[in-house]
C-alpha cells in the first residue's frame, strides 16, 4: 500500500472487525435461524419442542435487545481474505486486535481469554498470541468474526485413524457426539476436517463450520442423519433434533495417515462477515 | 402446565421428570464460589424452600443483561450440604450426577433451562439484591425475581432423571448401530 492509504485501511480493518465481532455475537446467520424454525416444525418430541421455542425466543430477544446470545461470547476465531495487491501486515494484524477489544468493550463482550496455565485473564479477549487470525487470499477484502464458545469446543475431538479405517469415519464422530450428550448445547453443528496433518484436520473441521448448514452432501446427510438417530435431542433432553449439519471439509494426508477432527459447534453458530472498503 | 412459585413446598413432591412447568417468585445464583463460600459461613438467606439457580449474570447499571444457565455438573460435589439445609429447587443446564440424583429423593427438583438462552432469562428477570459482590460478578449470589420462567423438570424427587434416560437410549441406539462398540 502507498503512505498516505495506510492510516484509513488500518481504521477500516479495526472497524470492520469490530462489527463483525458484534454482529456475529447479536444476530445468527439466517440458515441456522431457518434450520432450528424447520426443526420446531418437524421435531415430534414435546419436551424439545419447548427447548427450541426457548432458543428462537432467544435469538428474537437478542435482536430486540441488541445484546450477545448467550453469556459465553467466546473467542472470536478471525478469518480474513485479502484481494490480490494487498500484502497482510503486522500493523493490520494489530488492528484486528483493536476491533476485538473495542467490541469487548461496547457490546460488551465477557472476557474470555486467560493464560493457560496461572489462568490470568487479559480482559481485552486478545493477547497470548490470540484470537487466531487466519489469512487467505479471495476476491474482496473481507473479516469474518466466528465466536465460539467453551461449551461446545471442549468436547470436540481428533483422532489419527489407520488409513485403512476409513470406513469407520462416520462411526467416530457419531460416537464424539455420543460422548459429548448435551453438555455442547444442542443442536449443534458438527464441523468435520478429514486429512491434512494434526493441526490442518483441527482447522479444517472449525472452517467448516462457516460452511452453510441448509445445504448438505449425501454424504454429510447419512452422518447427520445417524447422530438424529441418537435421540439426544436439545440440551440432552431428548427429541428428533441432534444435529442441524454435519460439513465436512478435506485436504491431502501422508499415505500413512487419516486425520479425523470433530469440531462441535452449540445451536448458537455465531459467524459474521464485513467488506472492508478500500 | 404447571405454574410454581418459589420458595417450594411439598408441591415439588408430584413433579415428575419430563414435565414442563413455569416458575416465578425468589431465586438466588449461585456457582462453584459461592457454593464454597455457603459451605463455609452459613446461608445469607433462608434456604427453607429456596430455590438455587446455576448461573453466572452479566450485570450493568443494576440490571440484569444476559443470565443464561451454566453447566451444573461443576456442582455435583456441592450440593449436599444445600439439600440438606432445606433448598427445593435446582436450575441450570446438563443435568447432575447419580449421586446428587439419590440426594434429591424425597426433598427437591432439578429443572432444566435451556442453555445459551440468556436473553430470554434476562427478559423474564428483575435483580432485587446481591450477597458476596466482592466474589465478581459471575460468582456472587444474585437475588432474582423470576416471571414466568419456563423450565423443564429434568431430575425429580423420586429417582427420575430425563437425561439419564436420554444418555441410555443413546448408548442403545450407538451399540445397535455400530455392533462392535467404541472404537
Amino acid at each position: 500500500m502507498s503512505g498516505p492509504d495506510v492510516p484509513y485501511l488500518i481504521k477500516q480493518i479495526s472497524e470492520a472487525t469490530e462489527k463483525a465481532v458484534r454482529d456475529a455475537e447479536i444476530f445468527l446467520p439466517d440458515d441456522v435461524k431457518a434450520g432450528l424454525t424447520k426443526a420446531l416444525e418437524t421435531e415430534s418430541v414435546i419436551v424439545a419442542k419447548q427447548e427450541l421455542q426457548n432458543i428462537l425466543e432467544n435469538i428474537r430477544l437478542a435482536e430486540e435487545r441488541s445484546a450477545p446470545l448467550c453469556q459465553d461470547t467466546g473467542i472470536p476465531v478471525i478469518y480474513i481474505t485479502l484481494p490480490s495487491g494487498i500484502t497482510w501486515t503486522t500493523e493490520m494484524e494489530q488492528a484486528v486486535l483493536t476491533g476485538i477489544k473495542n467490541a469487548t468493550e461496547k457490546v460488551p463482550l465477557r472476557p474470555n481469554l486467560v493464560d493457560p496455565l496461572t489462568r490470568e485473564n487479559t480482559k481485552t479477549n486478545t493477547g497470548y498470541d490470540m484470537p487466531p487470525v487466519h489469512v487467505k487470499t479471495g476476491e474482496k477484502f473481507t473479516i469474518t468474526a466466528l465466536p465460539k464458545g467453551a461449551g461446545s469446543e471442549n468436547v470436540s475431538r481428533i483422532s489419527m485413524m489407520n488409513p485403512s479405517d476409513k470406513d469407520n469415519i462416520s462411526k467416530f464422530i457419531v460416537e464424539t457426539m455420543l460422548i459429548a450428550g448435551g453438555r455442547p448445547c444442542p443442536p449443534v453443528i458438527l464441523g468435520i476436517g478429514i486429512g491434512g496433518t494434526f493441526d490442518i484436520a483441527a482447522s479444517l473441521a472449525k472452517e467448516a463450520l462457516l460452511e452453510p448448514v441448509d445445504i448438505m452432501s449425501a454424504y454429510e446427510q447419512d452422518i447427520c442423519d445417524k447422530v438424529n438417530l441418537l435421540g439426544i435431542g436439545p440440551m440432552g433432553l431428548g427429541g428428533d433434533t441432534t444435529c442441524l449439519a454435519v460439513k465436512v471439509k478435506t485436504a491431502g494426508c501422508h499415505t500413512a495417515s487419516l486425520p479425523v477432527a470433530v469440531n462441535i459447534q452449540c445451536w448458537a453458530a455465531r459467524h459474521a462477515t464485513v467488506e472492508v472498503s478500500l | 402446565m404447571k405454574h410454581l412459585k418459589a420458595p417450594l413446598g411439598d408441591e415439588v413432591l408430584s413433579l415428575k421428570a419430563g414435565e414442563m412447568v413455569t416458575l416465578s417468585g425468589t431465586v438466588y445464583t449461585a456457582r462453584d464460589e459461592a457454593h464454597l463460600k455457603i459451605m463455609e459461613e452459613g446461608f445469607p438467606f433462608d434456604p427453607k424452600g429456596a430455590v438455587i439457580y446455576h448461573c453466572g449474570p452479566v450485570v450493568a447499571d443494576n440490571r440484569i443483561v444476559v443470565a443464561g444457565p451454566t453447566t451444573s455438573a461443576r456442582m455435583n460435589q456441592l450440593t449436599g450440604f444445600m439439600l440438606d439445609a432445606g433448598i427445593r429447587g435446582i436450575i441450570g443446564k446438563g443435568g447432575m450426577s447419580a449421586d446428587v440424583r439419590k440426594l434429591l429423593k424425597g426433598r427437591a427438583v432439578y429443572f432444566a433451562f435451556t442453555g445459551g438462552c440468556a436473553n430470554l432469562a434476562a427478559a423474564r428477570m428483575k435483580l432485587t439484591r446481591v450477597y458476596y459482590p466482592e466474589l465478581g460478578m459471575a460468582e456472587a449470589v444474585w437475588v432474582i425475581e423470576l416471571d414466568r420462567l419456563p423450565l423443564t423438570v429434568a431430575m425429580d424427587a423420586h429417582g427420575g432423571d430425563l437425561f439419564a434416560v436420554v444418555e441410555e437410549h443413546a448408548h442403545e441406539v450407538f451399540q445397535g448401530m455400530y455392533p462392535s462398540g467404541r472404537s
